[in-house]
């Protein structure tokens, strides 16, 4: 665990009532990094997001530019810089595109409209389709475009940390690749990044390193290379017989 | 009947249908952000005709009083949650929110009370100091359980009308107070005679319901209400507290209680207890919005208010059983209507 990590999750387990879908997980994330963590469904992947971004009560530390985070609101979470991306998406479905991306950067309106609008510009640049779209109510947006929108509010918060929960979900292989070459360029700009991702061999991919997760403990981790590489997690998530 | 009769009553009837579109929009509002049923709203209301029934007297005792009770007991709460949460940070900045405005406010309206000042000077204090309320009792007794369900809610809301009720006795007394009207013109258009007073009572309510609109279309801040109106979560990863939204929805809640309570003020007599009833028409209204539109509210708070005065005119002793009996076929249109859907996402 490296020792000026962004974030740091220490020991973190987190319950649903007695059933217990994080155990003991401990993973940290580099400035500047992007880091993966796979594995099957229901392993507790969004659970421990959830748990992370201060959705859901946890046990253990959750640390974040060496402060612990677990006495914080999810508010005062995101206006550190940490944002989410949830595997639900969580839009205003009755509010306009644009409305949706304008209260992505709620955290930051101390910033001024001038910074808001620029954030805006980029959010467009990078999405010309939700500029087209922009008058259009959220909930009548097709589901890749939902995607598209999800990770635009996202980043008109100007995330330091940005966790995605399986951000190809249900999109066509061209536009996967499209989201993953996003993601690689927002690492550029100086984000880090925590991807949950189903897409193994993609996210191993474009990713520093790897977590997984099975049935809420955290069995391998190290370098994504070495992951993929790892005969094991070849067999069971990266489907190599197949290919 | 003739015109003139029916021009009266429908007269009335759009003033009256006013003000409950006013209270059926703060109700609609407070439900929609925080899912609360907000039953001690008529409380609100009937403390906004009071407190400017005493500021014409040149007492303010009583809304000086609760406001200061309020705030004290808030600012323990505080107190207590930075003790729990061994965190204190913030607890400068949530006293002087807590109890130095609203002590601020009880402070002005005791010194300026006496000097009796102008009608729209007492209006605006009235409409502060009831504002304030607000929030304080959003405090109080809602932002602890803000995660409980809508019965729990609504139970609390019950136990807190009655619990303002006894306040209301206690800090304004049990006498009735009216306030004199804004104005005494009168106008005639081909033979019917339109009040002043009524043209003032439907303008002011207009006004405000579009001052409302534009806040909730055009802000950052009414957009960060629907928001979370619309899915809490998705409110909460955008960085809007539920408790900053809360707050701010109950602030003009009670401000727009307050209003109703300062436009009935000269056309009823007002009790401490008789904004139940006022708000119960407003809530039949709300209700056939469905508690969540509120265009087809108001048109239903303009429905409630002719009824009324029709109902009055016709069958007088049953005017209010007519009333809320409207809300059986309301009730039974919107379940065969309404499709129950699930949270969307
Ligand atoms: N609200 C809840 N109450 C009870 N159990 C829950 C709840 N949410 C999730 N679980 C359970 O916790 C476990 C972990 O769920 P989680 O959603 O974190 O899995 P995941 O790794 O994200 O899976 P997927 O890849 O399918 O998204 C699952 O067994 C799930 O059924
Ligand atoms: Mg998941």
């Amino acid at each position: 665990m490296t020792v000026d990590a962004l974030l740091e999750v220490r020991d973190v387990s987190v319950r649903y009532g007695k059933v217990e879908a994080v155990h003991r997980v401990s993973l940290a994330a580099g400035e500047g990094r992007i880091v993966t963590v796979i594995g099957p469904n229901g392993a507790g992947k969004t659970t421990l997001l959830a748990a992370i971004m201060g959705l859901l009560p946890s046990h253990g530390d959750i640390r974040y530019r060496g402060e612990s985070l677990m006495t914080l609101s999810v508010e005062e979470r995101v206006a550190r810089g940490l944002v989410l991306v949830p595997e639900k998406r969580e839009l205003f479905a009755s509010m306009t595109v644009a409305d949706n991306l304008e209260l992505g950067a709620f955290a930051r309106r101390r910033d001024g409209d001038a910074a808001t609008r620029r954030t805006l510009d980029e959010v467009y640049h990078r999405f010309p389709r939700l500029l087209e779209r922009r008058a259009q109510l959220a909930g009548t947006l097709s589901g890749g475009e939902r995607q598209m929108l999800a990770l635009g509010r996202a980043l008109m918060g100007r995330p330091k940390l940005l966790m995605l929960d399986e951000p190809s979900l249900g999109l066509a292989p061209l536009v996967v690749r499209e989201i993953f070459s996003i993601i690689v360029g927002l690492r550029q700009a100086g984000v880090s990044i925590l991807l949950v991702e189903q897409n193994a061999r993609a996210a191993l991919q474009v990713s520093d390193e790897g977590f997984v997760l099975e049935t809420g403990d955290l069995v391998l981790s190290g370098p994504s290379a070495e992951l993929a590489a790892n005969p094991r997690v070849a067999a069971t998530y990266l489907g190599q017989g197949a290919q | 009947m003739d015109l003139q009769i029916f021009a009266l009553l429908a007269q009335d009837g759009i003033t009256n249908g006013a003000v409950y579109a006013l209270l059926a929009l703060a109700l609609v509002l407070v439900f929609a952000v925080t899912r609360v049923i907000w039953v001690p709203s008529g409380e609100f209301l009937a403390y906004g005709t009071l407190t400017l029934a005493g500021l014409q007297l040149g007492k303010a005792s009583g809304i000086a009083g609760m406001l200061a009770v309020m705030a004290v007991v808030a600012a323990l709460m505080e107190v207590a949650k930075a003790i729990r949460q061994r965190e204190t940070r913030h607890l400068a900045r949530s006293l002087a929110w807590w109890a130095g405005a609203p002590l601020a406010i009880a402070g002005t309206l005791h010194l300026v009370a006496p000097m009796q000042p102008p009608f729209v000077v007492q209006i605006l204090l009235t409409l502060t100091a009831v504002t304030a309320l607000g929030p304080l009792f959003y405090r109080i007794a809602y932002q602890p359980i803000a995660e409980a369900s809508v019965l729990v809610l609504l139970i609390v809301s019950v136990a807190l009308h009655f619990a303002l009720l006894g306040l209301g006795l206690w800090f304004f007394g049990a006498e009735g107070s009216r306030t004199p009207p804004f104005t005494s013109a009168s106008y005639e258009w081909g033979g019917i005679r339109v009040s002043g007073q009524s043209l003032l009572v439907v303008a002011t309510s207009l006004a405000l319901i579009v001052a409302l609109a534009l806040f909730f279309n055009r802000t950052l801040y009414g957009r960060a209400l629907r928001a979370t109106a619309v899915n809490r979560v998705g409110a909460r990863l955008a960085g809007i507290s539920p408790t900053f939204a809360g707050t701010l929805t109950f602030t003009l809640g009670a401000l727009v209680c307050a209003f109703c309570g300062v436009l009935i003020g000269p056309i009823t007599t007002v009790y401490y207890d008789s904004g139940f009833l006022v708000s119960l028409k407003g809530f039949v209204a709300a209700i056939i919005g469905g508690l969540a539109s509120y265009p087809i509210a108001a048109a239903g708070a303009l429905l409630v208010g002719l009824l009324e005065a029709f109902s009055s005119y016709w069958a007088s002793a049953f005017k209010e059983v007519i009333v809320f009996t409207l809300i059986i076929p309301v009730l039974l249109w919107r379940s065969l209507t309404t499709h129950h859907h699930e949270d969307e996402e």
